[in-house]
């Protein structure tokens, strides 16, 4: 518990003390932003449905360029020597990097709340069980894209190629559901509870089922679980 | 006490360590020493737990490495060669990151921090970005890293490559004092980089240990031939030419001619033969006046080199 908090706080730490952390959190902003204000215009909606169609595609891009650098730039540099001759289990250094990339993320899915504040001011009926439950959607599915992201940055030692697996791995998650009517009928039940869309409309809907949160919970586990396999692999090469 | 028992590490079909077995004892400062490529990094990744064994075993103070890795890591203070560090962090935020898992905070890690700025000299940059310190200070900051837990074993892969003198002797001086009390193993290609300040050398190369004991034992136990350097005047052509050919046991290897026939002559003969005697009576029949006859001393650097030269061991 310890190591992962040491490990977390030196993440953190890195993170804030380089301008990436902001220039990240800017762009996400700023493009999360004009997509809200474009549509709220256009269409002069009150709710908060726009925003939330919107982020998953954002962060199909945020997240991975978040994640890249978490262990994939400890390989290159080689302080990955450092941590790995220490007594620190892999499994406290792959969880501390997973949350400090997290929390990052929460910080910019914070940034949305403006709009929110946007829309109580404007006056109209906010369904806030519908906001509360859609935001805890964003987490997940923020979460999930984390540990996609975290495993890719385990399995190469240069950034790009992490960021390009990561991309990858994410869009496959993201399209899943956009491609049932290509695949067997027999296959799309399937296919459709492993697409991390089905699982989050269903959240944002309002409804939280254990169902859900299960699926998320599974998908991080199984990710880290690779992580953590790859990082146990290279001490036996 | 690090015990190393018939260790293999292969990389693919790289045989980087071979079956190797060597001690360390407590409070004991050991050389290990060999060409690059030779295995030093690699063993010393082992021991830390870095890298698993292909075979064989390590016993670090009579635990097994498969098994009590963690415990082992908590003894060991490890220098890597290359001493890999977070550019980005600053010095002390740094050394706080490193005591926290080697559970040393608050008021604890604020002395440990006051000693190993003390051992390493490292009071100018403390509140400094690591990436904008110097070569020197970096290496100390490593050697702090290593030491912030004041282990019991140090592990210092080429502690010294690439300092500037200066630096080389205040490390050295640090080694020793810290060698008083610790198990250290320093790791070399260069012998005289390390001679000065350890109790015994382990030579390895390609892989295998060719040799184990102090300097004294080494140099007594090496099977190898003796240089002596002539000086002398009246050495003509002629005279030189009968001393090659009634003296096969000895080697001319180089002449210098000075001017009228003062020449110095560069000789090499087996250890075990002493020709002083009969080379005298020679340079007496022949007329020779000798000025200097000085035999070399065996040098560990001409074992150390005939140990690790290409094509394999001579003893
Ligand atoms: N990660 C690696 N993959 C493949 N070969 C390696 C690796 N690391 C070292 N080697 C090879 O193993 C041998 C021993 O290397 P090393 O232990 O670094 O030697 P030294 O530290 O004595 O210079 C060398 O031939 C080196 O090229
Ligand atoms: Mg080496």
């Amino acid at each position: 518990m310890r190591n992962i908090l040491a490990i977390y706080t030196k993440e953190l730490k890195t993170y804030f003390n380089a301008p990436m952390a902001y220039i990240f959190l800017v762009i996400f902003a700023v493009v999360n932003g004009y997509f809200f204000t474009n549509t709220f215009f256009l269409f002069n909606q009150s709710n908060m449905r726009a925003l939330f169609n919107i982020i998953p595609l954002v962060y199909l891009f945020f997240i991975p360029a978040v994640t890249m650098s978490l262990i994939a730039r400890e390989k290159n540099v080689g302080t990955i020597e450092i941590v790995h001759t220490m007594p620190i289990k892999d499994g406290e250094f792959i969880t501390g990097k997973f949350l400090a990339a997290f929390t990052l993320i929460l910080v910019g899915l914070g940034t949305t709340l403006l709009h929110l504040i946007t829309l109580m001011n404007v006056g109209m009926n906010i369904d806030y069980g519908a906001v509360l439950t859609g935001y805890l959607g964003l987490a997940m599915v923020g979460a999930v894209y984390t540990s996609v992201g975290t495993f890719s940055s385990s399995i190469t030692d240069n950034q790009v190629v992490a960021f390009i697996i990561g991309l990858f791995i994410v869009l496959v998650f993201f399209l899943m559901d956009k491609m049932l009517i290509f695949v067997p009928a027999s296959m799309a039940g399937i296919i459709q509870y492993l697409s991390v869309d089905y699982h989050f409309s269903n959240i944002s809907r309002g409804v939280i089922d254990s169902r859900n949160l299960i699926y998320f919970a599974s998908v991080i586990g199984f990710f880290l679980l690779m992580t953590a396999r790859m990082l146990e692999i290279r001490k036996w090469r | 006490m690090i015990k190393v028992e018939k260790l293999s590490k292969y990389y693919g079909d790289v045989k980087a360590v071979k079956s190797i077995d060597f001690t360390v004892n407590d409070g004991e400062i050991l050389g290990f020493l060999g060409a690059n490529g030779a295995g030093k990094t690699t063993t010393l990744k082992v021991i830390t737990g870095y890298l698993m064994p292909t075979s064989g075993n390590v016993y670090v103070n009579d635990m097994n490495i498969l098994e009590h890795s963690h415990e082992i890591q908590k003894q060991i203070g490890y220098l890597a060669e290359l001493n890999p560090l977070y550019n980005e962090m600053i010095v002390y935020d740094f050394l706080e990151f490193i005591a926290k898992i080697r559970r040393i905070e608050g008021a604890a890690y604020k002395k440990a921090l006051v000693r190993v700025i003390d051992q390493c000299g490292l009071s100018g940059v403390v509140h400094r970005q690591i990436g904008a310190c110097s070569k020197g200070y970096k290496q100390r900051i490593g050697l702090a890293t290593a030491m912030i837990h004041d282990p019991a074993i140090l592990l210092l892969d080429e502690p010294v490559t690439g300092l500037d003198p200066n630096q080389i002797v205040e490390i050295r001086e640090l080694i020793k004092e810290l060698g008083k009390e610790k198990l250290v193993m320093i790791s070399s290609h260069i012998l005289q980089e390390i001679q000065a300040t350890v109790d015994r050398i382990v030579i390895i190369h390609k892989g295998e240990i060719v040799a184990d004991g102090t300097s004294q034992e080494l140099m007594s136990g090496f099977v190898g031939n003796t240089q002596l350097t002539l000086e002398a005047h009246k050495v003509n052509d002629e005279s030189l030419q009968t001393f090659a050919a009634t003296h096969p046991a000895i080697n001319v290897v180089k002449t210098e001619d000075l001017k009228n026939d003062h020449r110095i002559l560069h000789l090499e003969y087996a250890k075990e033969k002493d020709p002083r005697t009969e080379i005298f009576k020679f340079a007496v029949d022949s007329g020779w006046v000798i000025t200097e006859m000085s035999p070399h001393q065996i040098e560990l650097e001409n074992i150390f080199r005939s140990l690790t030269k290409e094509g394999g061991s001579n003893a």
